[in-house]
């Protein structure tokens, strides 16, 4: 049985503030397997870290029989520190590379399984520069710290109606 | 090379600018210069290559090498990953691999190309074809596609995934896998891991089948198009087995003329120095390779899918081999050099990749226990491998203190760099010329880039990035017009 919460982190460790999805979720690897965590869930949810470079068509298959999903990346533009918003299948995802938006990725989800996609969101934490070699910029290293206190918050009370009170862009 | 690089008078011109290409790794622009009757006089694809790579893996430790590299690109690691081994191998001595480790990397490999070609084809190339080069721009893609040809869709999905986990399990892990090391692998596959790949794999070669028949039938029904669209006469090359035959994972170079006509062949590729230069031009970050004994002006050739299918005698497997002859036949005494072409030899590619892991996944040795070799310790390694966009080369020398002291790659995309502009200028010609310039029109531009399947080296993807522009200036550098897609999609 697949675990009903998927924490899925997108980007590239190499390219400065780009690693910010997957050192999110490294740390959250940590603190997932931490005494504290364990004492602080009042339920036995369980999570499933994913991180890949980008997303993909085939990552609806990661998606099918989820009830929630999180993505985790960096984005250029988002108000510092991050933004969290519930993803909304588009009607008209135009694809600019080989990677898919997660709003196509949702539509992708919907008519590969011809049902509705899980209930997903995003947390994009701002990121300053994309370079090859770089590590994280110091304002990347903050943000990250508050989007993991973030991501906490959110794993404690993985439901649909909390997330959607945390949304960040009412 | 066409006459299009470098127009007479651009000072008397104005620009159109498409910026960065869409559905191609990384950024790519492409410009062209117009008078004021729209006629074309210049048109150049440029390519904002990164060219950090070298300076990135100089001072890493060598073992450490094939891991960090797949980091270059988010498209294909795994080809970066195959080829830093094969290069390190050299280093560690190992002359040889145990038959465990060679058909494992194999294994990885074609699982690589299976899910590259299959997620070009499906999702990026796929919306052009079905829909048109011009057809409603909210529907060209692969949510389109999807939604018009699910069962289509489905396959592409399904192949992609197949690639996936073929890598996965070879490679040991999703993403930065380490499977490949310096003298072999360090692991095989284990009979559960076997048995689960082979469940599907028959599905996969039928499915892939179906591919090549459906690219097929969509150049015998509009050959006007497939035959003439950006069609250009070029050199190519790449690297086949020993025996002649379609090898994508090791062999010695191979390079024809625009007649078919062998350049050279069995070329050991630890001597690609002697065989190509790199010029730069100052209009482009990226190099524009040639073969060194043609010189600039004539040298440059292609690579990939289309190039090594005709460059190869035969295919060891036996469907894509029927495939090739087909393919051969149809573009008659002359090497077919129309840029679709690239698609129709792109999916026999991806039905041999599926059939090579279905022989292997029956080979016992693929659950073998001897991973590596060692031998004398070496200071400098080539390897070259033919990833899914073409022949990449990846050059090391290490010191005592087991450091990387040198690194050159010379990428697929690179290859190709002068091929992918002549193809946009005969697009040009052949379709701008004297026309107003409609969005429908750009794609025609961007059709062609994609046929190529360019990867620039770019794994980073953040949201927001991505817009498309394009602007029209008069000749005093005023603008006249102007469009432009948001990251959303939306056309302003």
């Amino acid at each position: 049985m697949v675990a009903p919460v998927l924490v899925f982190a997108i980007g590239n460790e190499s390219r400065g503030d780009d690693a910010l999805g997957p050192a999110l979720l490294r740390k959250l690897g940590v603190w997932l397997n931490s005494a504290e965590w364990k004492s602080m869930q009042s339920s036995a949810v369980q999570f499933e870290l994913l991180e890949d470079f980008q997303l993909q068509i085939e990552h609806v298959m990661d998606m099918q029989d989820r009830k929630l999903v999180l993505f985790i990346d960096a984005g250029m533009d988002t108000p510092a520190p991050f933004s969290f918003y519930r993803v909304e299948a588009s009607d008209e995802p135009v694809l600019y590379s080989h990677a898919l938006a997660p709003e196509a990725l949702i539509k992708v989800y919907e008519q590969f399984h011809r049902q509705p996609a899980p209930d997903a969101y995003v947390l994009c934490i701002r990121g300053e520069g994309f370079e090859l070699g770089e590590s994280l910029s110091p304002p990347a290293q903050t943000r990250l710290s508050s989007a993991l206190e973030f991501t906490v918050q959110l794993l404690l009370e993985a439901e649909t109606a909390a997330w959607d009170k945390l949304c960040t862009n009412e | 090379m066409s006459s299009l690089e470098t127009a007479a008078n651009p000072e008397n011109l104005r620009r159109v600018a498409i910026d960065p290409v869409s559905r191609v790794e990384g950024h790519g622009k492409v410009t062209i210069l117009l008078d004021d009757k729209n006629r074309v006089h210049q048109v150049r694809l440029h390519i904002v290559e990164f060219r950090g790579f070298e300076k990135f893996i100089q001072g890493r430790p060598y073992w450490e090498v094939p891991v960090m590299v797949q980091r270059l690109c988010g498209i294909c690691p795994v080809s970066h990953h195959l080829a830093a081994s094969k290069a390190l191998d050299a280093i560690v001595g190992a002359k040889h691999l145990t038959p465990t480790a060679e058909k494992m990397r194999r294994l990885m490999h074609y699982g690589q190309i299976l899910q590259s070609h299959a997620l070009h084809f499906f999702h990026l190339c796929s919306p052009d074809l079905l829909f048109g080069f011009d057809s409603e721009v909210s529907k060209r893609n692969i949510v389109g596609v999807a939604e018009k040809y699910p069962e289509t869709a489905r396959r592409g999905i399904l192949l992609r995934k197949y690639g996936q986990e073929v890598i996965r399990h070879t490679a040991g892990k999703r993403i930065h896998g380490t499977g490949s090391v310096p003298g072999g692998v360090n692991k095989s596959l284990s009979i559960l891991e076997r048995d689960e790949l082979l469940k599907d794999i028959y599905q996969m070669v039928a499915w892939s089948r179906e591919a090549v028949h459906m690219v097929k039938e969509l150049h015998h029904k509009n050959p006007e198009l497939y035959n003439s669209f950006g069609a250009f006469r070029a050199n190519y090359m790449s690297i086949v087995g020993f025996d002649g035959s379609l090898d994508l994972y090791h062999g010695r170079l191979r390079a024809r003329d625009e007649n078919g006509t062998m350049l050279f062949d069995g070329v050991d590729y630890r001597n690609y120095t002697q065989l190509i230069e790199e010029e730069v031009k100052n209009w482009s970050y990226m190099k524009f390779p040639y073969l060194k004994s043609l010189g600039r002006e004539k040298g440059w050739y292609r690579v990939g899918p289309m190039s090594r299918i005709q460059n190869c005698d035969f295919i060891p497997t036996p469907l894509a081999e029927i495939e090739r002859r087909e393919f051969i036949a149809y573009g008659g005494i002359m090497p077919m050099h129309a840029p679709l072409g690239y698609h129709w030899a792109r999916m026999i590619e991806m039905l041999h990749a599926a059939e090579m892991i279905k022989d292997l996944l029956h080979d016992d040795d693929i659950i073998g226990k001897e991973l590596v070799v060692t031998g004398e310790r070496g200071f400098e390694g080539v390897g070259v491998i033919e990833a899914p966009r073409g022949t990449l080369i990846h050059h090391y020398r290490v010191d005592e203190n087991d450091l990387v002291t040198m690194c050159n790659l010379i990428v697929s995309t690179t290859h190709n760099n002068q091929a992918m502009n002549e193809a946009v200028r005969r697009v040009a010609q052949q379709y701008l010329h004297g026309h107003e310039i409609t969005e429908g029109l750009l794609n025609h531009i961007e059709v062609a880039v994609r046929a190529f399947d360019p990867c620039l080296s770019c794994a980073t993807h953040a949201l927001g990035k991505m817009p498309l522009e394009v602007e029209v200036l008069d000749e005093a550098g005023e603008r006249l017009s102007f469009l432009s897609r948001t990251g959303d999609g939306v056309l302003g």
